[in-house]
């Protein structure tokens, strides 16, 4: 067995068949990989020849697509109305989540003891996120619009989406806070500084990019978010909200009716808001990143 | 660092002056914080109490609260004819209190959905984690988050717009001589699906990761081919992650609404038929609040009925995953 | 895997190692002029070395020397790294492993390694070590069983894990865990066995076990070991080869003429401890 020569060292082991099998399923599952990506391309695709042909063969005027608010009837339809109340939507949503949500997760990291109460709230946490938003939408319904008599205004909607994403920015807070090193801390507290001290002179602002990053994301989840404003009324409103009190119809809710609507108009309508929510959300994207890159070196 | 002899209580770290007021604003701060993080506590009670206080109504014609308070008991649905009735209409003159129907379309779409985003999001997984090379993974891994945060109307428009009548329909006329509606089954099923692909492909593929190289190598060292790495040591070492990713995609599929709205239809009906219209929970959620259900009527309530059930299936997939991650637990260290 | 082979297991183990040392060497395993760069780093230096079949060949070094990083290129585990090029020659019974038509999936069929640290996958114990059976797909479900029995015997730990295979391979202490990984590796009659410290996580009582065993091992196979225990190579080898800083193999010699006359100084100064 040590005389072998060259040529038949390995042909005992015949290895035709499993590199075949491995290739083939390198091949399979390569195939699955660009299914995501093919669907991916295809949506794109379909939006943006929908959103040409809008505006090519049913004279979808961009302009009047951006000062008009929405109607019964197709030719004078536009999208300001809900653009506006997508916008209060968010500023309102910062407002409500932004500070509970990055207080809740300064508890959490920073002073919270480990015991029963701690772990029950982070398991709550969890138990959160897995909520479908639709059921969110049912709470505002309830406790907001019916319960305390708000009815189907804006500040409902701004409340059930608060609530939607404040799991998410706690998360993505702990998480920031969590990457301040410890000598950071330690350095702060030595120095004769409170637990508040350190945090609000030291770990907030070394956490801050990270926080702002996982907010903005945050809000982008929110601002495409359908289900839970139908829910609360968000619907069959084409005139702009004038403010947190007035009823209103958002981005995502415009694009719903418009594409349930038979009219093929109205369809190339919904494409037309979807090209602008779309573009929404890739410039919060980009913002997110641009924080990301900006700060990664810093901490 | 002081010597002044007036100063009789000590080097000055018994914490009283300035120090004294610094730390009760800590002490405040500290309970404030903890009040934030209350919130969270209480949004999932207030959704509790909501669902079951409104669901009531539905059942036993008075809201949880109004009984408190005296209020007369009457039976209007029973919980047999909720849970074994097969027709759906609570809104109808002649009303159908059967939630059977629109539980078969929740759960027709979610079984539908996993056979696409199961394998598939699986198949990528592994790609990610044991075959791409460095760059090719730095393209395709950002390429699906930008699916993962696509929102779900967009998602809905594909259907309405794209997949049922440029692919489902012809498929169903040519193949089957079925003419078709503007909704579908099958094309609910296909677009939950591609939107939790995602879901399953990042989180197995970060379980995948998570699972020490000691182990490939020990694998690779006795003559393994990649495939069989893949197979039989990988996929098995990290199954609990990977199984964890299944019962997300299939929550999220069960709490799925936009999507489904606009691909799938508003018609209850059990059906094996791909190509018919049917209807999920969540979708006769939208449709009863996109009419003008007035607060009181039979179809407000039953709006916290199908509500509640949706929540407490979520709920328990959830569970689920928690006592499944505790079970399951990945051995290696 | 022939089936004399098969055979050989089972029945030459009782032959003692009287003759071991003066068997005739063949000449399993030969590098000539091996480089080994990691990206920019050289981590090998023009290596040539004969490493004799049936024997204990000890690679010994201080941290860094590159003796790990041979040990991967025979049984080419380098590919699993993306940075790693290989110049030169390693052949083994006169083949280049690293010739186009060598396939790395039947090399590594032939030499077999056991890792630094114990790695039994998170399966069973009879599942370790029928993991490479299944693999190549050379043993019906009947022979399994006896071919796990043998492997274990002959990785000595059949008697304390006989009536348990189906517990987790992880539920073993680390001596038995590093004796279940070779029994692994042995499983599938390889011709040479690479062990990279294989006692380096161990305690001193389960190191010495595995020592035990490397000398019935070397009746079956070739065994060549790297070790940064200076004692174990004098202890269970027949030929040490010792690498210095820069990946330069400086002497290979009888394991007998290394550790009393070494002919070159630097490894003079490292045995007697001088640096290293």
């Amino acid at each position: 067995m040590s005389s072998e020569t060259d040529h038949d060292l390995f042909a005992d082991v015949d290895l035709g068949w499993e590199h075949r099998k491995n290739r083939i399923f390198l091949g399979l599952i390569f195939a699955a990989s660009m299914f995501g990506v093919l669907m991916l391309a295809l949506l794109l695709f379909d939006v943006a020849t929908d959103f040409y042909v809008g505006l090519t063969e049913y004279n979808i005027n961009l302009v009047d697509f951006f000062t008009r608010d929405g109607s019964r009837r197709e030719e004078l339809s536009g999208f300001r109305g809900a653009i506006v109340a997508s916008i209060t939507l968010m500023v309102l949503v910062t407002f409500l989540a932004f500070f509970v949500g990055v207080g809740s997760a300064i508890y959490l990291e920073e002073y919270a003891p480990d015991n029963r109460i701690t772990r029950l709230i982070e398991a709550n946490l969890a138990n959160l996120a897995g909520v479908p938003s639709i059921v969110y939408g049912l709470l505002g319904l309830a406790a907001f619009v019916n319960g305390i008599g708000m009815g189907p205004i804006l500040l409902a909607g701004a409340i059930a989406l608060g609530l939607l994403v404040m799991p998410i920015i706690i998360v993505s807070a702990q998480e920031a806070l969590r990457a301040v090193p410890d000598g950071v801390r330690n350095g702060s507290l030595a120095t004769g500084a409170t637990q508040w001290q350190t945090i609000r002179n030291v770990v907030l602002p070394a956490a801050m990019p990270g926080i702002m990053t996982g907010t903005i994301l945050a809000l982008a989840r929110a601002i495409g978010e359908t289900a839970p404003l139908i829910m609360v009324g968000a619907i069959f409103i084409n005139r702009m909200p004038r403010g947190p009190f007035d009823r209103f119809s958002a981005m995502p809710t415009q694009i719903y009716n418009w594409a349930n609507e038979p009219s093929q108009h109205f369809i190339h309508l919904a494409a037309t808001g979807i090209v602008v929510l779309l573009s929404f959300l890739f410039v919060m994207n980009l913002i997110a990143i641009y924080i990301r890159h900006r700060y990664e070196t810093e901490i | 660092m002081s010597t002044d002899v007036t100063d009789r209580s000590g080097p000055g770290i018994r914490g009283d002056g300035a120090v004294g007021a610094d730390n009760a604003t800590d002490r405040r701060v500290r309970r404030l914080l903890f009040g934030c993080a209350v919130i969270t506590v209480l949004t999932t009670l207030a959704i509790f109490f909501v669902l079951i206080d409104n669901a009531a109504s539905y059942f036993f014609g008075a809201k949880l609260t109004e009984m408190l308070l005296g209020a007369s008991v009457e039976r209007t649905v029973t919980f047999t004819e909720f849970f074994s009735g097969t027709r759906w209409a609570p809104d109808h003159a002649t009303p159908g209190h059967g939630v059977l129907p629109i539980v078969f379309g929740t759960l027709a779409i979610t079984v539908g959905a996993a056979f696409v985003s199961i394998p598939i999001g699986t198949a990528t997984a592994i790609y990610l984690s044991e075959y791409s090379s460095k760059s090719v993974r730095s393209k395709l891994k950002p390429t699906l988050e930008i699916l993962a945060g696509i929102p779900t109307i967009v998602y809905g428009y594909f259907a309405i717009a794209f997949i049922n009548p440029v692919i489902v329909a012809p498929i169903a006329e040519t193949l089957f001589g079925i003419n078709m509606g503007r909704y579908s089954l099958l094309s609910g099923m296909l677009v939950v699906g591609i939107m939790t692909i995602p879901m399953v492909s990042s989180i197995s593929e970060d379980a995948m990761s998570a699972v020490p190289d000691d182990l490939r190598n020990g694998a690779y060292a006795l003559g393994a081919t990649k495939f069989d790495v893949s197979t039989r040591i990988v996929l098995p070492a990290s199954i609990s992650g990977v199984f964890a990713s299944y019962i997300l995609a299939v929550s999220r599929a069960i709490g799925e609404t936009m999507a489904v709205t606009l691909a799938a239809g508003m018609q209850p009906q059990i059906t094996a038929n791909p190509f018919a219209e049917i209807m999920t929970m969540t979708a006769y959620m939208v449709k009863m609040a996109r009419g003008t259900t007035a607060v009181g009527t039979v179809e407000y309530q039953s709006l916290f009925a199908v509500g509640l059930l949706l929540f407490v299936m979520t709920l328990s997939m959830n569970l689920l995953n928690d006592w499944f991650k505790r079970r399951f637990q990945e051995e290696y260290r | 895997m022939s089936t004399e082979e098969q055979s050989l297991i089972t029945t030459e183990v009782q032959t003692e190692n009287t003759t071991r040392a003066d068997r005739p060497d063949e000449t399993v395993l030969e590098a000539r002029s091996l480089d080994v760069y990691y990206g920019q780093d050289q981590a090998l230096t023009d290596v040539s070395i004969e490493i004799p079949e049936h024997k204990v060949t000890a690679m010994i070094g201080p941290s860094g020397c590159g003796k790990s990083t041979f040990l991967r290129s025979i049984n080419r585990m380098n590919d699993q790294i993306d940075a790693c090029r290989v110049d030169g020659e390693l052949s083994f019974h006169g083949k280049n492993v690293y010739d186009e038509d060598v396939d790395p999936v039947a090399l590594r069929r032939k030499i077999g390694q056991v890792f630094q640290k114990p790695n039994p996958f998170p399966k069973s114990i009879y599942e370790n070590v029928a993991y490479g059976l299944r693999v190549q797909g050379t043993v019906d479900d009947v022979d399994l069983d006896d071919a796990v029995e043998q492997a274990l015997r002959g990785a000595a730990l059949w008697d304390e894990v006989e009536g348990k295979l189906d517990s987790s391979g992880l539920d073993l202490s680390g001596g038995q865990q590093q004796r279940l990984c070779i029994a692994r590796a042995i499983a599938t009659d390889p011709e040479v066995i690479l062990m990279d410290e294989p006692t380096s996580a161990l305690d001193p009582v389960a190191a010495s076990k595995i020592e035990d065993l490397i000398d019935e091992l070397v009746e079956e196979y070739t065994v060549v070991i790297v070790t940064h225990n200076m004692q174990q190579a004098a202890r269970i080898s027949d030929r040490t080869a010792v690498f210095l800083t820069g990946g330069e193999l400086v002497e290979f010699d009888d394991t007998a003429s290394i550790f009393e006359d070494p002919a070159d100084d630097r490894v003079e100064d490292y045995i007697t401890g001088k640096f290293g």
